[in-house]
């Protein structure tokens, strides 16, 4: 087990080599010279050969990307080309917004999306089964914005019980909090409850075919301890994969979803340096992000020790 | 007896028979396809509406979508203007209109990009053994990156265009498709009859042409479906926050972002459109879901 985590643990490495190899070389690969292009079409020549010297892009690559590298392990991401304040400073100050944003999607989105597909295997064949399939699709199809739009314009303008837009932070109480991130989390969490809920229908009703169900329910054991406690469990494995690997699409949401709320995250900081290219913002987010995501899997194969005992590796 | 047995005369007799049996077979069949696949049926005829709008756009009572009228600006739905009108004045019934031209082009053209390089790169992994760790290794690498904050990162470094738009997401969704390919191949060549033309001497081009390529077809027309829809939503986002189809072009992220800072007190412009795409990416879903379930069932948990 120990060794098993060990591994699995080391395995990341490699995994952010590459990510940071890919997300660095961009500016290299890029076709034309990003230089200019970040720049904008007004810019000056001196302007040009400025950027190209904060960027690093008149040096040669391997040294550069080694000079990058050794800057990031010291958790250094750089200076934004716009502000010339540090990157990771930048990122800091936007994070609890984000942060609050995700972590209540992901709570809110298991609560809902796991009932609710136990349920559908539950009352397979049933209308039941068939409106929270209908949901799952449609889930998948509104794109992230119009949902936010939708539940904006009724919840916020026509019925008026929660704030339009905007943040409240943490500190200031955890009602206003909340308030303010109900609907950014229903919105961003309808393309990932969708997912859930699927992935927990399809397995539960493979689950609940097996004998030892069978076996339980002929000795009579209660109809919920069945469900949530014989199947659930061992159905968890596949569930929490999906979990693992929608929080990508978390994270792509939360850009959008900070957009539609005005709430001023790290989604936004990414948003406004497009606007302004300004390019080593985005990489320090792009990186960072990734190393969350890598991260979140990282737990979620550790986790599948705790649901099923029999792997071991 | 037996030459009149074989006569033509007598064999003459069976067209009679067939002539009155196409006709009900052909409706039958019709009918049969949209009982046993109604979610292929109903996503396809979707799809087929919104293409038949991408295309006759100019003949469905548009005016030109990037016509500037300042003279009537933010007009509500009306008679004249069905959809009413932007903050510049141009009709927001024909931008939404030529709008769906964008994203089908774009959906279209990444699923099919990603198949064809995804197909390339997985046999290329299932076969060349020591390539396949390397690849393998820069595919989870470059899936580790959230894939809206690749295109992001890719359309920052480059001027806003459609193709860029679609390079950006085909670049996110390439290693999907090759790990999928990669997985069919590892499969596939352990079966026997794959075995047994090695063995028979077949050269590798030919094993790779008629043995494993049909096999990956399957589940790669139901993947190249599912990222048809992903990349639509994809292109949606990307404009909407700045970083897409350059704004002179009506498209439906496009549309959104122009109407977002008025969206409180003329919700229909944002509407419209996110409507046309929702119903887009439905139809592409629906049929992405039926083909899943009529062309390998078991497919239905790997993707």
């Amino acid at each position: 087990m120990y060794a098993y985590a060990a591994r699995r643990i080391l395995s990341t490495i490699p995994v952010m080599a590459v990510v940071a190899l890919f997300v660095f070389s961009l500016l290299y690969i890029a076709p034309g010279d990003p230089a200019a292009i970040i720049a904008g079409d007004q810019a000056t020549p001196a302007d040009v050969d400025r950027i190209r010297a904060s960027l690093g892009l008149d040096r040669p690559f391997l040294v550069r990307f080694g000079e990058w590298v050794w800057h990031v392990l010291n958790g250094d991401l750089g200076q934004s080309i716009f502000t010339n304040l540090p990157v990771t400073h930048m990122i800091a100050q936007r994070i609890e917004p984000t942060l609050s944003l995700m972590v209540l999607t992901l709570i809110l989105s298991i609560a809902i999306a796991v009932p609710a597909g136990v349920l559908a295997a539950w009352k397979h064949g049933t209308w039941i089964d068939r409106l929270v399939m209908i949901m799952a699709v449609a889930g998948f199809s509104v794109p992230v914005f119009v949902v936010g739009y939708v539940l904006a314009y009724t919840f916020a303008l026509q019925l008026d019980v929660l704030p339009v837009q905007g943040y409240t932070p943490i500190a200031n109480g955890i009602g206003p909090w909340l308030r303010n991130l109900v609907l950014p989390a229903v919105t961003l969490g309808s393309a990932f409850i969708a997912l859930i809920a699927r992935i927990t229908r399809a397995t539960m009703l493979e689950v609940l075919n097996q004998d030892y169900v069978r076996t339980a329910k002929s000795k009579g054991v209660d109809q919920h301890a069945i469900l949530f406690v014989h199947a659930l469990k061992n159905a968890a494995v596949p569930i929490v994969t999906i979990i693992g690997l929608g929080v990508a699409g978390l994270i792509g949401g939360a850009v959008v979803t900070e957009s539609v709320f005005a709430i001023p995250g790290v989604g936004r900081l990414v948003v406004d340096a497009i606007l302004r290219r300004d390019y080593p913002v985005i990489q320090g987010v792009v990186l960072m992000f990734s190393f969350v995501y890598v991260l979140v899997n990282l737990c979620v194969d550790l986790l599948y020790t705790v649901f099923d005992p029999r792997i071991r590796y | 007896m037996s030459t009149t047995a074989f006569d033509p005369g007598q064999h003459a007799a069976a067209p009679e028979l067939a002539d009155v049996l196409p006709p009900r077979k052909r409706r039958g069949r019709v009918a049969m396809f949209v009982y046993r696949h109604p979610t292929i049926a109903a996503g396809g005829l979707l799809l087929a509406i919104i293409v038949a709008i991408a295309i006759f756009a100019p003949l469905l009572g548009t005016v030109d979508p990037t016509a500037l009228a300042p003279a009537r600006r933010t007009r509500p739905p009306n008679a004249q203007y069905w959809f009413g009108t932007d903050m510049l004045g141009r009709d927001v019934y024909s931008r939404v209109l030529y709008g769906a031209r964008v994203s089908l082009i774009v959906g279209f053209a990444v699923a099919a990009c990603s198949a064809v390089l995804g197909m390339f790169i997985g046999l290329v992994s299932g076969f060349v053994r020591w390539m396949d760790a390397v690849v393998m290794r820069i595919m989870d690498g470059i899936m580790s990156i959230p894939s809206i904050l690749l295109a992001i990162a890719l359309m920052a470094l480059t001027r806003g265009s459609v193709q860029n738009v679609i390079i950006a997401i085909t670049v996110a969704e390439v290693p999907r498709v090759s790990r999928l390919v990669r997985g069919v191949v590892l499969t596939l060549r352990e079966q026997p009859y794959v075995e047994a033309a090695v063995a028979s001497g077949t050269q590798m081009p030919k094993i790779i042409l008629k043995h494993i390529l049909p096999n990956t077809l399957a589940p790669i027309t139901v993947q190249a479906t599912f990222i048809c829809a992903s990349a639509m939503i994809t292109e949606a986002i990307l404009s909407f926050i700045g970083a897409g189809t350059p704004p002179i072009i009506p498209s439906w992220g496009n549309i959104m972002a122009e109407g977002r800072a008025l969206w409180q007190v003329k919700p229909y412009i944002v509407f419209f459109p996110a409507v046309f795409l929702s119903i887009t990416v439905l139809a592409v879903n629906l049929l992405g879901d039926g083909l899943r379930d009529a062309l390998d069932p078991r497919l239905a948990k790997r993707i």
